[in-house]
């Protein structure tokens, strides 16, 4: 089912016309309305009216999370503070927290972006759809929470937390529609097992899963586990939050909300734009945003965008699977690792929880990559011969996955850090020493 | 005949074996006795304890990893010679041994051998007359 025919089946030519459109009257307010993009812009010597089409977005400046710092708290918001109905801040772990205030606008924006998501997984009305992202500063919560009620379903603002409640809640309520993180879903998967309960036990047929990188195996584990159709969704609270991208019924890539969001590939060391099909880092550009419009937002998620028609009908354009994060990226021994190749290999080998903690270290001026994994308790087997041949299964996969060798750790089955949001499962030691 | 081992699935950090010993203590269950196999980053603990089932019981409640395992317990003289004699006679059937532990009571030891193939160990104890303890007799 598709939620706005008009837009998300737009022709091409008709949509690079709205965004060319849209992204003049972008542009044109930034410069009256944002110091930072008009001393960008004049430095580079561009005036509004130098953008006409989509095609001149290239002329544009970049702009970066630490933009975003340097302007704490609110020196990119464009619009007046009597305007800014409300404000998100993401996890700062290192520096200043990135602060988006959003008008009464971005807000419709956001909804209606978040409702084709539900839409395309197909959510209706009569669906009783859980919330477990965070409800609070981060974006999952709330965003997700509008697109529910906008849409006409029913929402169960769970959040994050109380586990036991919760599939105490799914039990009796009959819930149908589960929005969480994807470890989170696994997580509830397992807390279910150990009430001596499984997915049949659930009326659940739907999972939105984001706000973390998540594998194809991931999708098979939560789909078996909790007996629903699991898919992607995509956004980042600079950007708006949930909703910016969706996966819909062909769960191949994940549709770009392009008529308010413009994406493009770049290479992420250059800044060059690469052609469609090309792997890049995603950049954004806020079409329609007043609150705080971004030009050009490097995302820093690895990706590539598929041209074409989905099967689906929706003309907007899609990206595979995110790789990684360059941030979460690891340069071990000069070879690029991104734990989600590591969760893979994982999943892959069923004696082993789907559950890991990358350590990271420096000795002898060599990189060491540690994986942790927890055995799953009928797995264990007396025999020592069987237990180290499991070891070296692991380490071989992840050889020929990572191309570097990681010392393989078995740890105790439930030892591993549990986290109800987004997980904590690299810890490098390098960076302390 | 065959008695019921445990085994227990440990990481190498210190305080992982007192958690099983104290469990056990908490759960009046006594370990007659055990030994530790150990890799790098992980061992393995097989204990002979006094309530097998309970202990599984007891130590899959704290999350532990356990498996049962049927290991035979060969009964001999507390003297000097006696494990030669048994084992020159189970190798001499081409009996291999995986792994082995003793533990002596008095004039008597026992000896817990888990061998490769436990139905000929068997028949070729039995054959050369060596007892062998069951479960109820420990």
């Amino acid at each position: 089912m598709i939620w706005n025919k008009n837009k998300e089946c737009m022709s091409r030519d008709e949509l690079r016309d709205l965004q060319g459109k849209r992204l003049h009257k972008l542009v044109d307010l930034v410069y009256h309305n944002t110091p930072f993009y008009r001393e960008k812009m004049q430095e580079m010597d561009l005036l509004p009216d130098d953008i006409r089409t989509i095609d001149d977005i290239v002329k544009l400046p970049f702009t970066t999370k630490a933009d975003l710092r340097d302007n704490y708290p609110m020196g990119l918001v464009a619009a007046p503070m009597t305007e800014i109905v409300r404000i998100h801040a993401s996890s700062g772990t290192t520096g200043n927290p990135t602060i988006v205030g959003y008008t009464y606008r971005d807000l419709e924006i956001w909804k209606e972006v978040t409702a084709r998501a539900l839409t395309a997984y197909g959510v209706t009305r009569g669906d009783i759809v859980s919330v477990g992202y965070g409800y609070g500063l981060f974006t999952g919560g709330l965003g997700a929470h509008y697109g529910v009620e906008h849409l006409g379903a029913t929402v169960l603002p769970t959040s994050t937390g109380n586990t036991e409640k919760h599939i105490r809640l799914l039990r009796d309520l009959g819930v149908t529609g589960l929005a969480c993180t994807p470890s989170y879903a696994l997580y509830l998967a397992e807390a279910l097992n150990k009430q001596g309960l499984t997915g049949a036990d659930l009326k659940l047929r739907i999972g939105a899963f984001g706000a973390e990188p998540w594998t194809e195996n991931m999708r098979r584990e939560i789909e078996e586990r909790l007996g629903i159709q699991a898919y992607n969704i995509y956004g980042l609270s600079e950007i708006m939050g949930p909703g910016v991208a969706y996966e819909c019924g062909c769960k191949n890539g994940s549709h770009i909300a392009e008529d308010h969001f413009y994406p493009e590939i770049i290479n992420p060391e250059t800044g060059e734009v690469l052609p469609l099909g090309q792997e890049g880092e995603l950049v954004l550009t806020t079409l329609t945003k007043t609150g705080m419009p971004l030009l050009r937002y490097r995302t820093k998620d690895l990706t590539t965008l598929m041209p074409g028609t989905c099967d689906c009908g929706r003309t907007s354009v899609r990206f595979t699977r995110i790789l990684g994060r360059s941030d979460d990226m690891l340069i071990i021994r000069g070879i690029n690792v991104f734990p989600s190749q590591v969760e893979a290999v994982i999943l892959e080998i069923p004696e082993i929880a789907p559950r890991y903690m990358l350590v990271v270290d420096r000795k002898n001026n060599l990189d060491t990559l540690e994986v942790q994994v927890e055995l799953r308790p009928d797995s264990f087997s007396d025999d020592m011969g069987s237990m180290l041949a499991l070891k070296r299964k692991l380490s071989d996969r992840l050889k020929s996955v990572l191309s570097i060798s990681a010392e393989v750790k078995l740890v105790e089955p439930n030892s591993l850090p549990r986290s109800e949001g987004k997980s904590t499962r690299v810890i490098d030691k390098r960076v302390l020493a | 005949m065959t008695i019921k081992q445990l085994s227990v699935f440990l990481e190498n950090k210190s305080g992982r074996i007192n958690e099983v010993t104290k469990v056990l203590g908490e759960n009046g269950i006594n370990m007659h006795a055990f030994s530790m196999a150990e890799t790098t980053d992980f061992g393995i603990l097989r204990l002979i304890v006094s309530d097998v089932d309970k202990a599984v019981e007891v130590l899959r409640a704290k999350n532990f990893a356990v498996v049962l395992t049927d290991v035979v317990c060969i009964c001999c003289p507390n003297v000097a010679g006696a494990l030669a004699k048994i084992l020159d006679k189970l190798a001499a059937h081409q009996i291999f041994i995986e792994y082995m532990y003793a533990f002596a009571q008095g004039d008597q030891a026992n000896i817990v051998i888990r061998p490769s193939d436990l139905a000929e160990c068997l028949k070729w104890l039995a054959e050369e007359d060596c007892r062998v303890l069951g479960d109820q007799q420990l």
